[in-house]
């Protein structure tokens, strides 16, 4: 049985240097007017080279989003229900050994969330957990998404990678969209920065994307937490996985998520920085290499670079934002994960989406 | 000009716009007006029936037809539960039938469709399915209820035209319901060369909502739309290889003999 990373191996011993170091403006030119562009074309557009040529593939990029998406953002919002975590990730605030405040809501308190976020208009939410298949296990996930159910119209999840079986089950409780990185898509690096825990299991996690598009899983979103590695190569790959997902499984709707490590709870000192210039980029040669591929950009960045990203092709935005258990109703909220930039509510985002010429969207789905 | 009859409804305009894609819903009355279209279609999807300013169908007119689409559906069976739940939901009894299972062209799957018109039109539905131009498809699509078939100029969104301009005309020539063509429409010519070929009506909705002036393009269809129908209607002039002089060679003849 094939799986991506079949894929990974084939590109992994590719040296990216040496093909940087032929691609030529000209090159980046001749790619940004084809229809369809390769594999190694869109590792062209992650060049040095083709950071000279931005505001080209910008246009290029505008041009395809409104062709595929229009003058639409979709809203949502994270709702954290518990940080509990075994894992041992270098880089999170949830990593098990920060004394951190734990929580866990029960169904009541998930309620008053869920009703609290759904004043806001909000219609389409994000459900996170840390990875405790103790404190957190797939009945409790369920019981949350059948009490979601009444309050909002797309419910996608972001926890601990499950089984095809497992999928198809949050699927029949009501959950439409899966979020899940790969963090990082090198090996190597992969294990350093996972230090103990399930999540140590690279394959187990690389597979849980295609186990949910082959259990019916409408939504997909993937991407790799920038800053672990080098980005140009880990762009590359996402990309490559996303392409990789949308052939195999043509009806799902495949999406990529473009995150920047932000400070948190515990220390970590191996970032790669990845500037607001390299962001761009990344998202521009994403878009070309993949018109019809969603792009989430999350509150983890400023209001300024949000709002100046949205003609590049975003497609959704989250807003109204906490990622401490709990923030938006308790008054005793679990830890935070990360610190998020932009701190605006739904209805400040929804000015600032109307101010760029974009209709911000609410509801893009139906519990049917 | 000559009317469009659609599921019974007696239209005078015969472009049909499309709500996705706008820079703001609140734009949507004034291209509405604009563009003198009577047909709407909105995808069930969008639609927020709990929020009134979000709810795309407070920006839709009480006389215009609702033409939900069943965006979003994968295969027949997720079709046909969309579009009973617009009919619950008080869209009325029009649908437009879109199964789109490749998310990467946008291209319908004709198989499906055929199956949900079946279920559909049986039910009752003024069912006008979205296709590939394929006049087998086309022909069980009308055979099964279908009021209208809408086929493709080109792949949706991609304003490039009517790609797909041969197999159409074989529709229009030969499907005994009215032929809307839907999606590629870039422009108001390509409109018009639709509506010259004998399209019955056109649906129009990227190259509407993503011009810089939204309420002046649409004004430009109905135009271009209302100019291709009297074109088709006076039956354009024949083409010819050569040109042809206004004094023929043989002008002479006609003259009678002296």
């Amino acid at each position: 049985m094939m799986s991506f990373y079949d894929c990974y191996l084939e590109y992994n011993d590719l040296d990216f240097e040496n093909f940087f170091a032929q691609v030529t403006e000209a090159d980046i030119l001749r790619i940004l007017r084809k229809n369809k562009i390769t594999e190694y074309e869109f590792l062209a557009l992650l060049s040095p080279v083709a950071e000279n040529l931005l505001e080209d593939m910008a246009q290029r990029a505008r041009q395809l989003s409104l062709q595929h998406f229009g003058k639409a953002i979709l809203l949502f919002t994270p709702m954290y229900i518990a940080n509990h975590c075994v894992n041992k990730c270098s880089y999170c605030g949830f990593n098990v050994e920060n004394d951190i405040a734990r929580k866990k809501l029960s169904l009541e308190e998930i309620e008053r969330e869920a009703a609290a976020i759904a004043e806001t208009g909000l219609r389409h939410i994000l459900v996170l957990t840390g990875e405790s298949r103790k404190e957190t296990p797939l009945s409790y996930i369920v019981n949350a998404i059948k009490i979601l159910r009444k309050y909002f119209q797309s419910i996608s999840i972001e926890i601990y990678p499950l089984t095809e079986e497992e999928y198809q089950e949050v699927i029949e409780a009501g959950v439409d969209g899966l979020t899940i990185y790969q963090e990082v898509y090198d090996e190597k690096i992969y294990d350093k920065v996972h230090l103990a825990g399930p999540k140590k299991n690279y394959k187990f996690r690389l597979d849980a994307p295609e186990r949910a598009c082959k259990a019916k899983m409408r939504n997909v979103n993937i991407g790799a937490l920038l800053g672990l590695n080098e980005w140009r190569r880990e762009a590359f790959f996402t990309g490559l996985h996303a392409s990789y997902l949308q052939n195999k499984y043509p009806d799902v709707e495949i999406s990529i998520s473009l995150p920047r490590i932000r400070p948190h709870k515990g220390v970590f000192e191996d970032v790669y920085l990845v500037n607001d210039r390299s962001l761009v980029q990344i998202m521009l040669a994403t878009r070309i290499f993949l018109p019809y591929v969603g792009i989430t950009i999350s509150t983890r960045e400023s209001q300024r670079l949000r709002d100046n990203l949205i003609p590049l092709g975003v497609t959704k935005m989250s807003a109204g934002v906490s990622t401490e258990v709990g923030g938006h109703t308790s008054a005793t909220k679990g830890d935070s994960q990360f610190e998020i930039a932009d701190k605006r509510n739904v209805a400040e985002m929804k000015e600032a989406i109307l101010a760029k010429g974009y209709q911000p969207v609410f509801k893009n789905w139906l519990q049917f | 000009m000559d009317k469009l009859t659609i599921g019974g409804a007696i239209l005078e305009s015969r472009l049909l716009i499309g709500t996705g894609k706008f820079p703001s819903k609140k734009i949507i009355p004034e291209v509405i007006k604009s563009s003198g279209t009577q047909v709407v279609t909105m995808a069930l999807r969008r639609v927020d029936i709990e929020s009134q300013e979000e709810n795309i169908l407070t920006y839709i007119p009480e006389d215009i037809i609702l033409l939900p689409n069943t965006s979003g559906a994968r295969n027949a069976e997720e079709a046909v539960r969309i579009a009973r739940l617009a009919r619950a939901m008080g869209c009325g009894n029009w649908v437009k039938i879109e199964v789109i299972s490749d998310n990467k062209y946008l291209l319908p799957d004709n198989q499906e469709t055929i199956k949900a018109t079946q279920v559909l039109a049986k039910e009752g539905f003024v069912v006008l399915p979205y296709m590939s131009p394929d006049l087998m498809a086309a022909k069980r699509m009308e055979e099964a209820g279908a009021a209208a078939v809408m086929p493709l100029g080109a792949p949706i969104g991609t304003n490039r035209g009517i790609r797909t301009r041969e197999l159409v005309q074989i529709l229009i020539d030969e499907i005994n319901v009215p032929i809307i063509v839907d999606a590629g429409i870039g422009k108001p010519s390509d409109a018009a060369e639709a509506m010259e070929m004998g399209a019955e009506a056109v649906l129009v909705n990227t190259a509407i909502a993503t011009s810089a002036d939204p309420v002046k393009m649409a004004e430009a269809f109905s135009l271009a739309v209302k100019a291709g129908r009297l074109a088709y209607l006076s039956k354009l002039g024949p083409e010819r290889q050569y040109a042809q002089a206004s004094s023929p060679l043989t002008g002479f003849l006609n003259e009678g003999e002296k």
